[in-house]
This record gives structure tokens, C-alpha cells and sequence, in this order.
């Protein structure tokens, strides 16, 4: 430093094999824990159970915290902060129904894997199991929805159990983990003692994979006269895009990225096929359902990417590459299972390929051919509406080419949920969130909240729909309040588009209860662009064409406040291609009663 | 479907039954008996349960459990390798005409008498199933008016450990 004569201050925590441990209240362990944990930023909503938190969190310098106007808001912001920058997400709630409206964020956390650390306070341990005011069992209630969960009812206890709640929550599987604070624990003091000693026994994430797995992975691919590599949202949270890049180009197969895996991949790159599933592309549906072997890494055959399990790419073998041993053959039985963290196997299985290949020249070429036909014939695309009204896909994919790749694009559940996975292209990691696995409705708006506070240089996209919006829009506010500024489309189709696209297509077109009433020819309640402008944000309409892109840019050069969109597009569009559910994949329909010609039948 | 005994384990924390049984519930296993004890090791505790399902249900099952952080090892216990005992308290009507031959059978199953009054006894039995079912089929004719039935309880044959191979050091 300088040769400042000026004494400075000694530092205010005296570090390790210092004088005694310095005696604080277990509510000061919380935020110092977290502090020297590194975290800077937590989304949380005070009240009785977890006062003493909040009045030491009021000096700390090094975290920030986000006051949200929900809880169900704190958690999904931590979500998005965690998906968009690989780092742990932090929300903070109180006991009671404080704890319980994080509960759908911990739940969606635990179905897409995302690191989630969620803090809530407890009542009194005397007072635990006597119906105390604001009391409920959060961990009770969680258990099935976290990776671990914590009761602590002494200060001391504070350090080591934080510690160990964010080893837990980032190692491994990603996942959420709980750790409830009764509040005389937090009152009582205690010496605090860093680093903490975390005991953990029963927790050992295997990460190294078994060479010998990795050698028979390799021999099959070396042979494979089909092969396709079938990426996850596990290569997202591994960090192993630079990797899966290198190992798809030395294998030459072509590559398919789930919902919960775009960007893993580049969309520009010419292996890329793009999403498979209900509604993937008809050469990603395809690629799986023909292959002869199937190189699944980070994903976990969900319902919505086989379709009917049995009927699930007959003729290919399957190598599954997954850091958690019960996903391998739970759906789908692994002729090479291979537990290991995506990136560590992908390496490997990389060099284990560059040497198989000196015994066994590969030979995919017929099936790229298949595959570009596929590719020629069936590319996505949308039909121009009948009604006038804008094509909601329009609207998506110039957002997505006029933001460009380095943008955020967090979605909703829903018809402008697959659009966005299909239309926008992805070419990084981390810049596609949603709520794959739980489908969480109203995830967007926090997501992308939590997402612009952890990356704050990048233009971050809220993809909404008109119904998802109305679920967690109140958090407008926060982001107009503390300066963050995040972009909003609504894709106003003034219904629950999905379930209204079922009803069209299963149920005769009755429209039971899908209706919003916030579009074209409604009486628009709410009115998203007054809505907006309530809480202080920019709102803007868009109802033609020619009106889509000026109203982007102006999104995009307008970061003093929030911004709202509201397009108002067609009700009758539809996402296709669309698997029907229930079905073999090779049932894949490209639009609607339009099935691709198959070379056999199966 | 086929029997499986698995022994488990566990860190003694609270709320690690209910974590371990809201697995069960809720990936669609059921527990067929469940015993909880102490082991040989200070803060752990051994769970025992039985599980009817099949091969492949049964890998899953484990390894959802070895997921669980509390959960430091399982072991199936295969029935050829393995000590595995029921624990029966049984209470039996008998009068002065029936009460030799219940404690004739009481001799021969090895049982105990437990408790004696006018019109009935509390037997005692230690067993694996198909004896202590062989047991109850007896006594039933003379009027069983109550049974406490411990879960099973297992142990491998041989000198080896459960929580040997976990801490090694």
C-alpha cells in the first residue's frame, strides 16, 4: 500500500490463530458467515423470526441485500442469480408464511438444480412445536423439495452449518438447501470461529470418473453409425461448455440441447440440431429417437424429452454421464453408466476417443445426411396469424437478434417459454433461464431481477406471459427502487396460452377458464402499460410489426428505470413442432396434422 | 416383487426418520417393517428396513437413500449372509385346561413366558419370520389377544463391519 503515516484501523475481524475468537450474537454469524463465504448479494423480506438478521445485515458493507415485495420474488431472484453467473443464490425470509412463499422457488431450485441457499428464521426453540405465532415446520415441509435442510437452534451452531448448507448447495448436483434459525439463536452469542470444522460424513459427490466406463463409452462412439450427443442442464452447471465444444468437434456427432441446456452448445454452430422434445425441432426429436447410441451428459431423460419412455430411441445404447448416480438408469437403463461431473468425463471421454479412433475409423456420414435432410425439410418456423394480430414468435426472435447473444433471457412457463427456447439464439452458457423441471409460472420477472443484479452489464430480458406476469409482477418495484434495470416483454396473447393450445387441440376447442382478458378487444385488466408506468417503469404497447423493433431499442437504450412491454399478439398461435403426450417421439408433428415421412416405420 | 433387507447408517440427527420414510412415501417404495437403534458407533444410528420391490426399483431406492446427507452407508443383507431376527411380544388367553399346552409350544419354539396372570401369558419369541409365523399359527387357537412385533433386525455374518469400510481411519 502507500507510505500513508496515518495509522489505519486495524482490521475489524482478526483472522485465524489470533487472540480468542470474538464473542457476537449468532444473528451477526449469519451475515458474517455469509460475507466470508463471498457473498454479495441476498433477496429476502424481513419480519418477526428473523429480526436480529436484519439489523447487523443493515451495516454490512459487502452484502447486499435486495428488499423483494414476496418472498416466493427473493427466492426465484436468487435462482436467477445463480443460473446466470454459475454462483450461489442467497434469499433470506422469516418463520412462517415467510418461509412458505419461498417454498415454490425451493421446490423449482430442486427441480432444475440450481445452487439456492435459503436462510429463514424460527421461532423461539421454546416455543417450537406449541402452534406459536408465524410458526410452521419449514424444514418439515421442504424436505422434499431440498437437496439438505438445517434446524439450528444454537449460536454457535451458525458458522458451520451456513458453511456447510453452501458446500452442499454448489458441490455436486447443484441443489437448494434450508437452513432455519429459531430466533433465540440468533440473539445468543457465541465465539465465532473461521473457518468453521464441517462435518459431513454421509457426503462424498463423486467427481472423478471410472476410466475403464469412460474407455467403453468411447469404443461405442468410435462405432456408433448414429451416435448424438444428448446435453443437459448439467453441462451448464458444470461449467463445461469449452469442453462439450471440444468433444463435439473431435466427434463430428451432432448435437442436441434440452430446455434446460441452451447455450450449452452455440445454435450457430452447424452440429447444433437444437431442443429435442414435446416441442423440440423435428431433426433433435428425431436425431434421439433413431440414434444408436446415445451420449446423454447432464440430463436426465425427463417425460418431456422421450415422450413415452418405453417407445424411447429403440435401437440406440445409451451412455449417461451424470454427477448424480440415481439419475443413471432411472428412466433409462445405461448400457455405460459413468458417474462423474460433466466436465472432468467430458475431457476424458475426449482423449479416450481421440484413441479408440486410431483402432476404429468412425463413419457418421449417411446418417449427417439424414440428418441435413431432416434439417433442409423440417426448419423451425411459425404461420403468419389470421387474425391480424402480431405472430408472438415474431416478436421473440428479434428480440433475441436484437439484443444479441450476450443478453439474459429469463422466461416464463408456457407457449412463450418454447418459443424463446426455439426462436432466440443461444451462444453461451448462462443466458437461458427458466423453470424447466418444476414449470414454475411467474418465474420470469424475479429471474430476471436476480440475474441483472449478478451480471449487471448485460441486457437482461424478462420473456414473459400475459398470465405469468400477473403472478410475480409486484417485483417491478424492487427493480425500479434499487436500480435495476431489466427489460419485460409481455407476450400478451390475453390467455393461458398453453393450456388454451391443449384445449384447442384435446379438448374441441372449449376454452374453459384460459381466457385473461388483458389483450386485443378485452376490457385489459390490468393494463400492463399503466401497470408499468405504477411502478415506475417505462411501459410501452406494441400491437403491429412495424412498431417491434423501435420499441426494442428503446427498451434497450432505456436503463434509468424498468421496461415493459406489452405485445399484444395473437391468441391462436401455436408451438410447434409439438410431440403429443403420451406418444412415441416418432409421432412428432411438425405443424399441426403435418408428421414428417418417416424412412420406417417403428 | 421380492423381500429386500436394507441396513442403514445414519447420522442421529433429528428429523432423519422422517427424511428417510418421506423418501419411501414419496418415490412410491413401500416399507414392509423399520427398526431404528443405536450402533456401535457413538452418534450414528442403524435403521433396518425391509423393502418389497423389485431389482431395478431396489438400486434406484439406495441410491436416493446414499443421497440423502445424513445417510453414511447401506448394505443389502442378503438372507444367506446374514443374521436377520424378528422380535415378538405375544399375549395369549389360557385357562387352566389350556395353559400346559401353551407353554408346551412355548418350550418348543424356544419362546419365553413373560408375564403370567389367571387367563392369560405374555410370551416372548425371537425369530425370523417363517418361525415366528409357525409360532403364531399355534398359539392361535387358544386366542391370541395381543402382539407388539419389532421390525426386523439384521446383522452380517462374519467378522466384518457395517461401518468398517466408512471409517477406515
Amino acid at each position: 500500500m502507500s507510505s500513508d503515516p496515518i495509522p489505519t484501523p486495524l482490521p475489524r475481524r482478526p483472522h485465524a490463530a489470533a487472540v480468542q475468537p470474538e464473542e457476537i450474537t449468532g444473528a451477526a454469524a449469519v451475515v458474517r458467515t455469509l460475507e466470508l463465504l463471498g457473498v454479495d448479494d441476498i433477496f429476502g423480506l424481513p419480519g418477526g423470526a428473523i429480526l436480529p438478521v436484519y439489523d447487523p445485515l443493515m451495516d454490512s458493507t459487502e452484502v447486499r441485500h435486495i428488499l423483494v415485495r414476496h418472498e416466493q420474488g427473493a427466492g426465484h431472484a436468487a435462482e436467477g442469480y445463480a443460473a446466470s453467473s454459475g454462483r450461489l443464490g442467497v434469499c433470506i425470509a422469516t418463520s412462517g408464511p415467510g418461509a412458505t412463499n419461498l417454498v415454490t422457488a425451493i421446490a423449482d431450485a430442486y427441480m432444475d438444480s440450481v445452487p439456492l441457499l435459503a436462510i429463514t428464521g424460527q421461532v423461539f426453540s421454546t416455543l417450537m412445536g406449541t402452534d406459536a405465532f408465524q410458526e410452521a415446520d419449514i424444514v418439515g415441509i421442504t424436505m422434499p423439495v431440498t437437496k439438505h435442510s438445517f434446524l439450528v437452534k444454537d449460536a454457535k451452531d451458525i458458522p458451520s452449518t451456513i458453511a456447510a448448507a453452501a458446500h452442499i448447495a454448489t458441490t455436486g448436483r447443484p441443489g437448494p438447501v434450508l437452513v432455519d434459525i429459531t430466533k433465540d439463536a440468533q440473539q445468543a452469542t457465541a465465539p465465532f470461529i473461521w473457518p468453521p470444522k464441517i462435518d459431513l460424513p454421509g457426503y462424498r459427490p463423486v467427481t472423478k470418473a471410472h476410466g475403464k466406463q469412460v474407455q467403453a463409452a468411447a469404443q461405442l462412439l468410435v462405432e456408433a453409425k448414429k451416435p448424438v450427443l444428448y446435453v443437459g442442464g448439467g453441462v451448464i452447471r458444470a461449467k463445461a461448455s469449452v469442453e462439450l465444444l471440444e468433444l463435439a468437434e473431435q466427434t463430428g456427432a451432432p448435437v442436441v440441447t434440452t430446455l434446460m441446456a441452451r447455450g450449452a452448445f452455440p445454435d450457430s454452430h452447424e452440429q447444433q440440431l437444437g431442443m429435442p422434445g414435446m416441442h423440440g425441432t423435428v431433426p433433435a426429436v428425431l436425431a434421439l429417437q433413431e440414434s444408436d447410441l446415445i451420449i446423454a451428459l447432464g440430463a436426465r431423460f425427463d417425460d418431456r424429452v422421450t415422450g413415452k419412455a418405453e417407445l424411447f430411441a429403440p435401437n440406440a445404447k445409451v451412455v449417461h454421464v451424470d454427477v448424480d448416480p440415481a439419475e443413471i438408469s432411472k428412466i433409462r437403463i445405461a448400457d455405460v453408466p459413468i458417474v462423474g461431473d460433466a466436465k472432468d468425463v467430458i475431457v476424458d471421454l475426449t482423449a479416450a476417443y481421440l484413441s479408440a479412433k486410431k483402432e476404429t475409423t468412425p463413419d457418421i456420414a449417411d446418417w449427417w445426411t439424414y440428418l441435413n435432410g431432416l434439417r433442409e425439410e423440417f426448419p423451425l418456423g411459425y404461420a403468419p396469424t389470421t387474425d391480424g394480430l402480431l405472430a408472438p414468435q415474431y416478436v421473440i426472435q428479434r428480440i433475441g437478434e436484437l439484443t444479441g447473444p450476450e443478453g439474459v433471457y429469463a422466461s416464463g412457463v408456457g407457449q412463450h417459454q418454447m418459443w424463446a427456447a426455439q426462436f432466440i439464439k443461444y451462444e453461451r452458457p448462462n443466458s437461458w433461464l427458466n423453470s424447466g423441471g418444476a414449470g414454475t409460472m411467474g418465474y420470469s420477472v424475479p429471474a430476471a431481477m436476480g440475474a441483472k443484479v449478478a451480471e449487471p452489464d448485460r441486457d437482461v430480458w424478462a420473456i414473459d406471459g400475459d398470465g405469468c406476469f400477473q403472478m410475480t409482477n409486484q417485483e417491478l418495484a424492487t427493480c425500479a427502487i434499487n436500480n435495476i434495470p431489466i427489460k419485460v416483454a409481455v407476450i400478451n396473447n390475453s390467455s393461458l396460452g398453453m393450456v388454451r393450445q391443449w384445449q384447442t387441440l384435446f379438448y374441441d376447442g372449449r376454452y374453459s377458464n384460459t381466457d385473461l382478458n388483458t389483450g386485443h378487444d378485452t376490457i385489459r385488466v390490468p393494463d400492463f402499460v399503466k401497470l408499468a408506468e405504477a411502478y415506475g417503469c417505462l411501459g410501452i404497447r406494441v400491437t403491429t410489426e412495424e412498431e417491434v423493433d423501435a420499441a426494442i431499442k428503446l427498451a434497450l437504450e432505456t436503463n434509468d428505470r424498468p421496461v415493459v412491454i406489452d405485445f399484444v399478439v395473437s391468441a391462436d398461435a401455436m408451438v410447434w413442432p409439438m410431440v403429443p403426450q403420451g406418444v412415441s417421439n416418432s409421432y412428432v408433428q411438425y405443424a399441426r396434422d403435418h408428421s414428417p415421412a418417416f424412412e420406417e416405420e417403428i | 416383487m421380492s423381500t429386500h433387507v436394507l441396513s442403514l447408517l445414519v447420522e442421529d440427527k433429528p428429523g432423519l426418520l422422517t427424511r428417510v420414510a418421506g423418501l419411501f412415501a414419496r418415490r412410491g417404495f413401500n416399507i414392509e417393517s423399520l427398526a431404528v437403534g443405536v450402533s456401535e458407533i457413538d452418534g450414528l444410528s442403524r435403521i433396518t428396513v425391509v423393502v418389497d420391490v423389485d431389482t431395478l426399483p431396489l438400486e434406484q431406492v439406495t441410491k436416493q437413500l446414499n443421497k440423502l446427507v445424513n445417510v453414511i452407508k447401506i448394505v443389502e443383507l442378503d438372507p444367506a449372509q446374514s443374521v436377520q431376527r424378528e422380535h415378538l411380544l405375544i399375549k395369549v388367553r389360557v385357562d387352566n385346561t389350556t395353559r400346559s399346552q401353551v407353554l408346551e409350544a412355548v418350550n418348543l419354539f424356544r419362546a419365553r413366558v413373560v408375564d403370567v396372570s389367571t387367563d392369560a401369558l405374555v410370551i416372548e419369541v425371537t425369530g425370523d419370520s417363517g418361525k415366528t409365523t409357525a409360532f403364531l399359527r399355534v398359539l392361535e387357537p387358544y386366542g391370541i389377544k395381543e402382539i407388539a412385533q419389532s421390525g426386523l433386525l439384521a446383522i452380517g455374518r462374519g467378522s466384518k463391519s457395517i461401518s468398517e469400510r466408512v471409517f477406515k481411519n
